[in-house]
C-alpha cells in the first residue's frame, strides 16, 4: 500500500528527479552550451509540474458542449499558465544561445574556464 | 470610466507599446526623445497615482474587465507607489541623461534597439509592482530580466558577455524557483490572486506544500534580488553594463524583486503560517547582517570605482533586508524608505560615474588621480551623493539609517548588537567613499590626459538634479515617509 500511495506521485518523482538533473548540470558543466541544456531540463520539470496538478480524474478536455451536463472536466488554467512559461523558457533560451555565440566570437571558446583564463 | 481610473494599466502600457514604436524612428536623436519622452510619461503616471494612493485609496483595475479573483488585477497601494517612484524615476532620470554616454558607447544602428530593450524593461518592472496577481508578476519578471540581459550584453568591453551569461543562468533558476513556489500554492488553493491566497490558505489544512512554497520563493526572489550570498551575479553584470543602464539597474532592479520577496511574505505567509515571522527572521536577519558586513569590506578593498559601487549595493540591499526581517512596522518603514533613499544615492553615484566615464576609459581608481581638478562639479556631486550613501545628517541616507537604528533598538534584547553592525558597516562606508574622494581630489594627476574637461551639461545637470534631491529629500523627507509609513502599517496589516 504504502508503495502504491509513493507510485501514485510518480510525476512528481519524475518532475524532481529533472529539476536535480537539470541543475546539477547547469552547476557542474563547465561548456556554456551545457549549462543552457541543463537549464531548459531545469525549467521543463516545472512544466510538468503544473501539467500534472491540472489533471482531473475521470476529467476531460473542458470544453463545454450543449446537451452535455455532469461532464467532469480538467482544469484549464495551469496549462495557459505552462503555455506561457514555455514562450518564456524559450526566449530565455534563444537570448542564452545568443550571447554564447557571441562569446564565441570574442574569446574564441565556449569553455567557462577557458574564458576565466582569458580574461 | 474616467481617464484616471486606467492609470495603472497605463503604467505598464505606455512604455510598453512605445517599445516597439521606438524601433522605428531610426534617426537616433528621435529614437531617444520618444524613449525618453516615454520614460517621462510613466514618471507622470506614477506621480498621478501617488497623489491617489496618499488620498487613501488603493488603485485597483480589473484587466479585461474581468473581476478579482477570476481576473488579472491590478493593485496600487502605498508600498507599490513608492516603488513606482523610483522604478519610473529612475527610468526617467537616466534615459534624460542618456544620450551622450549612450552615443559613446552604443554603435549608432544599434541605438533604437538599445532604448526599445530599456523601454521593455521599464514596463517590466513597472507591471511587477503593478501586479496584484502571482503569475503575472513571473511574466513581468522574466521580461524585465530579459530586457536587462540585452541591455548590460550592449556593454562594449567583452567581458560584459560572460557577466550577463552568469546573470541569465542565476535569474532564469530564481524565477523558475518562484514558479515552482507558485505552482504549489495554486495546487492547494486553486488562485493566483496575491489577497486571495491569502483568504484561502486560511482553510487549506495541509500545509506542508505551502511552507515548501515559501522556500522556494524566498529563495528565488532572494536570487534576483541579489541577497547575500546570492548576488555573485552582480558585481560583474553592473560593472559591465553601459554607464547609464548601471545607473538605471543599480536603482531600481534588485528593489522590486526586494519588494515582490516583501509584498509575498506580509501577505500571505505571515499571517497563513505558524511562526513564520519567527523563521522569517531567522533565515533572513543572518543574511542581511552578513551581507552589510562582507559586502562593505570586499568594497573597501575594491581597486575598480564601478565594481567597489556595485559592491556597497550588495550591503545596502542588506540594510532592506534587514529591516524587513524585523517584522515590525518601524522596521518595515525602515525598509521602504531604503528602498527610497539608496535608489537617490546609488543612482546620483552611478550618474557622477558615467559623468567620470565620459572623459576617463579606465574606472580603476588609481587611473582616476587628480579628476576633482578637470571635472569639479562631476565630482561635487560624487561627494554628495556618497554623503548620502553613508547616511551623514542632512542627506537622504540619514533618514532611513536613522529609521533602520531605531526599529533595530524596538526589535528586542540584542537590538544594540544590530546597531553596532550598522555603525560598524556605516565607518566602512566612510572608508570606501573617501577612498574614491581622495584619488578624486588629492591623486595624482601627473600621467593623465590634459585635454579632460567637465562632462556634457545634459549628464551634468541630471546628476546634479539628483544630488540635490539627495539633500532635500534629507531635509524634507515627508513624502517618502509618509507613503513609507503607510506601507509599513499596510503590511503589517495583512500580517496581524
Amino acid at each position: 500500500m504504502k508503495l502504491l500511495e509513493l507510485l501514485g506521485y510518480f510525476n512528481y518523482w519524475v518532475f524532481a528527479i529533472t529539476l536535480v538533473i537539470g541543475l546539477y548540470a547547469v552547476i557542474s558543466k563547465s561548456n556554456l552550451i551545457k549549462k543552457l541544456i541543463g537549464l531548459s531540463i531545469f525549467q521543463s520539470a516545472v512544466f510538468l509540474m503544473y501539467i500534472t496538478m491540472d489533471k482531473v480524474e475521470g476529467g476531460t478536455a473542458p470544453i463545454i458542449k450543449a446537451g452535455v451536463e455532469d461532464q467532469i472536466y480538467s482544469n484549464p488554467l495551469p496549462q495557459v499558465l505552462i503555455l506561457t512559461a514555455i514562450v518564456v523558457g524559450v526566449s530565455t533560451l534563444a537570448l542564452g544561445l545568443a550571447i554564447v555565440v557571441r562569446i564565441n566570437e570574442r574569446y574564441g571558446t565556449i569553455e567557462e574556464h577557458e574564458i576565466l583564463d582569458a580574461d | 470610466m474616467d481617464f484616471l481610473s486606467h492609470l495603472p494599466a497605463l503604467q505598464v502600457v505606455v512604455p510598453m507599446l512605445s517599445a516597439p514604436l521606438i524601433i522605428l524612428l531610426q534617426p537616433r536623436g528621435l529614437a531617444w526623445a520618444g524613449a525618453t519622452a516615454a520614460a517621462l510619461a510613466s514618471f507622470a503616471i506614477a506621480v498621478a497615482l501617488t497623489v491617489a494612493v496618499l488620498g487613501g485609496q488603493t488603485q485597483v483595475y480589473a484587466m479585461g474587465g474581468w473581476p478579482a479573483p477570476y481576473g488579472i488585477e491590478l493593485a496600487v497601494d502605498s508600498f507599490s507607489a513608492l516603488v513606482l517612484l523610483v522604478v519610473t524615476g529612475a527610468g526617467a532620470g537616466a534615459l534624460l541623461a542618456a544620450r551622450p554616454s549612450i552615443d559613446q558607447q552604443i554603435e549608432p544602428e544599434r541605438q533604437p534597439l538599445f532604448y526599445s530593450a530599456w523601454l521593455l524593461g521599464l514596463a517590466g518592472l513597472a507591471g511587477i509592482v503593478v501586479s496584484a496577481d502571482a503569475f503575472n508578476i513571473f511574466v513581468f519578471m522574466e521580461i524585465s530580466s530579459l530586457a536587462s540581459y540585452v541591455l548590460i550584453a550592449g556593454g562594449p568591453d567583452r567581458r560584459a558577455l560572460p557577466a550577463v551569461f552568469k546573470y541569465l543562468i542565476m535569474g532564469t533558476i530564481g524565477a523558475t524557483f518562484y514558479l515552482i513556489g507558485v505552482g504549489l500554492i495554486y495546487m492547494m488553493t486553486g488562485t493566483l490572486n496575491l489577497a486571495d491566497m491569502e483568504a484561502r490558505l486560511g482553510d487549506v489544512t495541509e500545509l506542508n506544500p505551502i511552507l515548501v512554497a515559501a522556500g522556494f520563493i524566498t529563495i528565488g526572489l532572494a536570487l534576483k534580488a541579489a541577497v547575500f550570498p546570492l548576488h555573485v551575479w552582480l558585481p560583474n553584470a553592473y560593472t559591465q553594463a553601459p554607464h547609464m543602464i548601471t545607473v538605471f539597474l543599480a536603482a531600481c532592479a534588485t528593489k522590486v524583486a526586494i519588494y515582490v520577496l516583501i509584498r509575498f511574505d506580509y501577505m500571505v505567509f505571515q499571517a497563513t503560517l505558524d511562526d513564520h515571522d519567527a523563521q522569517f527572521a531567522l533565515f533572513l536577519m543572518p543574511l542581511a547582517i552578513l551581507g552589510i558586513l562582507v559586502a562593505s569590506a570586499v568594497a573597501m578593498f575594491e581597486g575598480h570605482l564601478k565594481r567597489l559601487l556595485a559592491t556597497s549595493s550588495v550591503a545596502q540591499i542588506g540594510y532592506i533586508l534587514l529591516g524587513a526581517s524585523f517584522v515590525s512596522e518601524s522596521g518595515l518603514a525602515a525598509s521602504a524608505m531604503h528602498i527610497f533613499n539608496h535608489a537617490l544615492a546609488k543612482g546620483g553615484l552611478f550618474l557622477a560615474v558615467a559623468c567620470l566615464a565620459y572623459h576617463y576609459r579606465d574606472l580603476r581608481l588609481d587611473q582616476l588621480g587628480g579628476a576633482a581638478a578637470r571635472m569639479p562639479f562631476t565630482s561635487a556631486a560624487l561627494v554628495v551623493c556618497g554623503f548620502s550613501l553613508i547616511g551623514i545628517p542632512g542627506t537622504a541616507g540619514f533618514i532611513s539609517k536613522w529609521l533602520l537604528i531605531t526599529a533595530a533598538l524596538e526589535s528586542g534584547p540584542l537590538g544594540w548588537l544590530l546597531v553596532a553592525v550598522i555603525l560598524v558597516s556605516s565607518l566602512m562606508a566612510v572608508v570606501y567613499i573617501w577612498r574614491i574622494v581622495e584619488t578624486l581630489y588629492f591623486g595624482d594627476s601627473g600621467q593623465g590626459d590634459v585635454t579632460v574637461s567637465e562632462a556634457p551639461y545634459q549628464l551634468l545637470l541630471v546628476t546634479w538634479l539628483v544630488a540635490l534631491l539627495n539633500i532635500g529629500f534629507g531635509l524634507f523627507p515627508a513624502l517618502p515617509l509618509a507613503l513609507a509609513n503607510a506601507s509599513a502599517a499596510l503590511l503589517m496589516g495583512y500580517a496581524g
